[in-house]
């Protein structure tokens, strides 16, 4: 198989890692090789996170190269918009509308910028938006943003739903399992 | 694919010291290392601690060596620096037990504040380095580490970088070796450093690294791969990853040893390619070396000192493929902030209210240098604040200073910031230090340390008691404060930096992350007693944003702090449901 590209961009704090982390275990399952890398500033909250995952026959690099992404797949608006031009033509960028303010927009220094989906959905690729955050308050916990958009990507890849439950199941710790392989379906089936 | 696994590389590391039969694992937490040491202490063979630095932690790993046992030290690049003292002196020593010492590099400064090149170190202080590519070689390349320690009877240091410690790959799991302790002789000649031992030892030193010389052209972590011979690379590391992927076709010479490289091989493949690339990132070392040589090479003529690479790079350098890229529009950056409910933002909001300067150091708190809180002057290094708030003092006198307090993490005044005390009591100073004790080493993901009470292992130790150390070291004036209570802080900063005698203020509360299960009933602004003026912005609580000129109070990032309640005039700022 061609090496599948994919970029999960949010804030530090939202669980992306985690998300790339069950990315990774459903890649192994498959018998695929695969790279994971998060790439951070600091180990604090709140910064820009991006995490890139490559999986397929042979993979030699752990960062996916700028316009090659096949997904990205953001938890904040803002970044989607940051780490677009990642994405290949034609690629997918699933954006969930959730907004969290930067520091500099917060002391009045930037602007969040109002138009970000028209923007994405002016370059030359598939874009799908979702409110995760209503989907998780809806089960219960805010927390699980993370886990409907992964139900979400599941979607649009060609890979079995039982694996993916399976790559949850050994990734999240064992208590959350179940709020989790809710908010799996709840975005799967959105 | 059962047995194999995706590992970070610091995992494959520790997996690797694992199976090598280690015993003794050594470090001081420090991005991107410290996960190397957290992986080791999960196995029961394994003996593992944190040391206070990493200069005792590689005498504490010295000395286990030469005891007999296998021993691993890690540390972070500028964690080099602080134990460079011991580590150009056990060169000359050598080794009982193998003594693989594990030095991570940041390019790119991820969370740092510089870009050193460790091979500069294994260069000068004539210690052999393996640099991995990935987490499989991280884990084999320790083994292999181990096996020349204990053949040429050295230490080895095996050099890591960011995008190899905290990247994840697949990893072939095998058995542990157990391998038994060496008997330990008394040997003065061998482990005494005073001048004439140390002279015949010198002797040694080169001599090994002769022979280590002769012998790398054939060790097998050094690979060829000939393919099209109109392009040939010399790589290592990472960079070695993004040659693969940009340049598929082109003929590749992989160091997996950095110090020394095989001069033959290196010949040989120059031999055979038309035109000949270094791609290594940080400094030109391996290129200067085969320069020295007369081999004709393209190096940093077209790649960058600065940074991290990426086979974007090697693309556009070596293919001058002229790469489409969209070029992002400028948005708002996003700095990695305190966090909501961090303890330590009450402390700067008091110090930019009261218009004082203060030198800053390594840890969370760094952050407190950036707007709105701007509450740092300096950071150098660990510990640096202490030293540095002396050094003004003594350079602009009594009056200036009463301006003035250092900042310093529980950690980072464990680390090197008592001595810089000890310096300003010893010297009669006056100076006010801050000691922000969040009772864990934040920054890194709360490791423990002598302060907290419990070791990496988990257990329960002595917790060294911070306001008795002050004052055995001389400090009379010393207080603790709520950093949650603002008007507390204030006095304290206020009475004690104007004593002319040196104080310190322990500003304690919990890291905000450290209690998961704490219950977080978020505040909230009673839009009716908010008058909009915006003090509370000046916390800089990523959890208070403006939306549309009103102030509100974001759910899913409050922690329920309540420090902000504590800074309203107008009683605005309540817990929900209240």
């Amino acid at each position: 198989m061609e090496t599948k590209n994919i970029l999960v961009v949010g804030v530090g704090g939202q669980g992306t890692l985690l998300t790339s982390r069950i990315l990774g275990n459903l890649a192994i399952h498959s018998g695929y090789d695969v790279k994971l890398s998060e790439v951070h500033g600091m180990s604090q909250r709140g910064g820009s996170v991006v995490t890139h995952i490559r999986y397929g026959d042979k993979v030699y690099s752990p960062l996916v190269e700028i316009g090659k992404a096949d997904i990205i797949l953001a938890f904040e608006k803002l970044e989607a918009l940051r780490w677009r031009h990642y994405l290949k033509k034609d690629g997918l960028i699933i954006v969930n509308t959730q907004e969290i303010d930067p520091m500099p927009v917060i002391i009045g220094a930037a602007e969040y910028p109002e138009d970000i989906i028209e923007q994405l959905k002016k370059e030359d690729n598939k874009v799908i938006v979702a409110d995760a955050l209503k989907e998780a308050r809806k089960i219960g916990n805010f927390r699980v943003v993370n886990t409907v958009l992964l139900g979400l990507l599941a979607k649009n890849l060609d890979e079995d739903k039982d694996k993916w439950e399976t790559a949850i199941s050994q990734t999240v710790p064992n208590k959350t399992i179940d709020v989790n392989v809710k908010a799996f379906e709840a975005g799967y089936n959105l | 694919m059962a047995d194999k696994k995706l590992m970070l590389g610091n995992e494959a590391v520790a997996r690797g010291a694992y199976e090598a039969g280690v015993t003794v694992a050594v470090a001081y937490p420090g991005t991107p290392s410290t996960e190397i040491t957290e992986f080791v202490a999960k196995y029961d063979e394994v003996y593992a601690q944190w040391s206070p630095n990493e200069k005792v932690a590689l005498e504490v790993g010295i000395g286990s060596s030469i005891s007999g046992a296998r021993t691993m030290v890690a540390m972070k690049h500028v964690g080099v620096n602080v134990a460079a003292d011991p580590l150009f002196t056990v060169s000359y020593t050598g080794i009982n037990g193998g003594l693989v010492i594990l030095a991570a590099d940041d390019p790119g400064m991820h969370s740092s504040q510089n870009e050193q090149d460790s091979r500069f170190y294994a260069k000068s202080a004539h210690i052999p380095m393996l640099e991995p590519s990935d987490s499989s070689e991280a884990k084999e390349f320790v083994k292999e580490a181990f096996d020349i320690s204990e053949k040429y009877d050295t230490p080895v240091m095996i050099r890591l970088t960011t995008r190899i410690s905290h990247s994840q790959s697949l990893v072939q799991l095998n058995d542990r070796t157990d391998v038994a302790l060496k008997e330990y002789v008394k040997d003065f000649k061998k482990n005494v450093m005073m001048p004439g031992m140390a002279r015949a030892r010198h002797i040694v030193v080169e001599k090994r690294m002769n022979q280590i010389e002769e012998d790398c052209n054939t060790f097998s972590c050094n690979t060829v791969e000939m393919n099209d011979t109109s392009i040939g690379v010399i790589t290592s590391g990472v960079p070695y990853q993004y040659v693969k992927e940009a340049l598929p076709n082109a003929s590749v010479l992989k160091l997996g040893m950095v110090h020394p490289i095989p001069k033959k091989v290196i010949e040989d493949f120059a031999n055979k390619v038309d035109t000949l690339y270094i791609v290594e990132e940080l400094e030109p070392i391996f290129e200067e070396q085969i320069k020295s040589w007369g081999i004709e090479v393209i190096g940093k003529e077209i790649f960058t000192v600065q940074g991290e690479y990426s086979a974007n790079l090697v693309e556009e350098k070596i293919n001058e493929h002229k790469l489409n890229l969209a070029v992002p529009k400028q948005l708002p950056v996003r700095p990695p902030v305190m966090c909501p409910g961090c303890p330590h933002r009450g402390v700067y909001y008091v110090l930019n209210k009261l218009k004082k300067h203060a030198t800053g150091d390594i840890g969370c708190y760094t952050l407190g240098a950036l707007p709105p809180l701007e509450g740092i002057d300096t950071c150098v290094c660990m510990g640096a604040s202490v030293g540095m708030l002396h050094g003004m003092e003594k350079a602009r006198g009594k009056e200036f200073i009463k301006d003035w307090v250092g900042i310093i993490g529980d950690s980072t005044f464990v680390h090197s910031g008592i001595t810089g005390l000890v310096d300003i009591v010893y010297n009669k100073g006056i100076s006010t230090v801050i000691i922000l004790d969040n009772s864990t080493t934040g920054m890194t993901g709360h490791q423990d340390n002598p302060a907290t009470g419990k070791t990496l292992k988990g257990e329960d130790t002595h917790v060294l008691n911070l306001v008795e150390l002050s004052h055995s070291i001389g400090i009379n004036s010393v207080r603790v404060v709520n950093p949650f209570n603002p008007e507390e802080v204030e006095t304290a900063v206020k009475e004690e930096t104007m004593k002319e005698e040196p104080s310190v203020i322990i500003a304690s509360a919990p890291c905000e992350l450290l209690d998961k299960k704490r219950k977080r009933v978020p505040y909230r602004i009673n839009v009716d007693a908010c008058k909009n003026c915006k003090m509370c912005m000046k916390l800089g609580c990523p959890a208070i944003q403006n939306k549309d000129g009103k102030m509100i109070i974001n759910d899913t990032l409050c922690s329920g702090c309540g420090l902000c309640s504590n800074i309203c005039k107008f009683g605005a700022i309540v817990k929900d449901g209240e």
